[in-house]
């Protein structure tokens, strides 16, 4: 499999929140905006892509009883350094962030990559797996951010599309992100098979 | 390279070694980061207590904590504290600034766990561009309270609970801002009052839905 395929894998194929249903913990609670949705999937992009280099990189070393405590060592020292990261640099990210970017540790798509793919892959394949599943985690978490901001305060990015007063508030509190989901896995499969 | 055994020894060594590094460059991380942080933190502070006091310039002296964990931060442009409350979804802590007459000239909401859409608006709702104003209101001559409960302030719509639980804070403030004030007259600072004087956070009583 040639990295390209490896990448569109990700995005669209096995993309992780519209075909995997993987990690629905942050992308129902911080999808209220655009902006969240979009910010919660580059955060975790980002420890994707490392965690996923770093286990192709030590697979070999690691014993096979040992491995899944092994990994999420891995990946909970990568959270840790992207929290203090966030923190110190982009203050604004990690205020609406807060509280679910250290469960990025639980995200059961990191650990699953860690598992399924970089521990049986080399390094190169095993980045682009990453950045592959990671920003076609990005993309659906902006969609359902971008959903229902729209529908719940009538901006998109906060660029005001209609005015607040007429926009459905179900859809910024956490039903309107279940329905919207449900709505938007509909929408993505009908466009597959057609 | 072959796999490695899982043996005993070979999985302690594994492990230990991967939980070293990770502290290692965690603690290096950590050492970074830390003064940004902190800077961050107080430059966040300072920005709240210039907003709330309406001055592009001010000095700050030392923060006074009081029993009742609210903050009060004198300056030579007025008082800011900061106080709480319980919200409906959590603790709501809000930084107000009062001038030499116990003036509400600003506030701030720093931290809450309110309804998005909803109580959430606090931090808009009650500035003076906002239906409930409380902006220039002395909560000496009137305690603040919503017009549901016989005050003036307009509550959020549809966040009873909110818009008490943020005037309960507003009032807390004043308690602590009039507790630990510093005496016009003589220019000496009055000692921190005693817990009773400052009144630790009021609970707002609980109902089952915000209405």
């Amino acid at each position: 499999m040639n990295n390209f395929k490896v990448l569109m894998n990700g995005i669209i194929k096995e993309n992780p929140t519209f075909v995997l249903l993987l990690g629905m913990c942050p992308t129902l609670g911080t999808t209220s905006s655009a902006f969240n949705g979009m910010s919660m999937g580059l955060a975790t992009t980002a420890v994707l892509v490392f965690s996923n280099l770093i286990i192709s990189l030590i697979k070999n070393l690691i014993p096979d009883m040992v491995r899944i405590p092994s990994f999420i060592v891995v990946i909970a020292s990568l959270v840790t350094i992207l929290q203090m990261v966030l923190q110190a640099y982009v203050p604004a990210v990690y205020a609406s962030l807060g509280l679910f970017i250290p469960l990025i540790v639980v995200n059961c798509i990191i650990l699953g990559r860690a598992e399924a793919f970089a521990a049986k892959n080399g390094p190169v394949p095993s980045i682009f797996d990453g950045l592959g599943m990671g920003l076609g985690f990005t993309l659906g978490l902006t969609l359902l951010g971008a959903t229902r901001e729209f529908l719940g305060t009538g901006k998109i990015f906060d660029f005001a599309i209609f005015p607040e007063d007429y926009g459905m508030l179900l859809f910024v509190l956490a039903p309107g992100a279940f329905i919207a989901l449900g709505y938007l896995i509909a929408i993505v499969n009908k466009i597959k098979k057609a | 390279m072959k796999k490695l055994e899982s043996t005993l020894p070979n999985m302690a060594i594994v492990l230990t070694v991967i939980s070293v590094l990770a502290g290692g460059i965690l603690a290096y991380v950590n050492s970074v980061t830390q003064g940004p942080i902190e800077a961050i933190k107080k430059q966040t502070l300072d920005d709240g207590i210039k907003a709330v006091l309406n001055a592009e310039d001010l000095k700050v002296e030392e923060p006074d904590t009081l029993e009742s964990r609210d903050i009060i931060y004198a300056t030579d442009k007025g008082t800011a504290v900061q106080a709480s409350s319980n919200g409906f979804g959590g603790t709501l802590k809000v930084l107000v600034g009062f001038d030499g007459e116990g003036n509400i000239t600003g506030y701030q909401v720093l931290e809450h766990a309110e309804t998005p859409g909803l109580g959430a608006k606090a931090g808009e709702w009650f500035q003076a561009t906002g239906k409930g104003n409380i902006i220039g209101k002395n909560p000496g001559e009137k305690e603040l309270t919503v017009s549901k409960d016989g005050g003036d302030v307009d509550a959020i719509t549809a966040s009873t609970i909110t818009s008490r639980a943020f005037l309960v804070a507003v009032n807390n403030a004043y308690k602590a801002f009039k507790g630990g004030a510093t005496d016009g007259n003589s220019g000496a600072t009055t000692q921190a009052a005693p817990a009773e004087e400052a009144a630790p956070a009021d609970s707002v009583a609980v109902e089952t839905t915000n209405e």
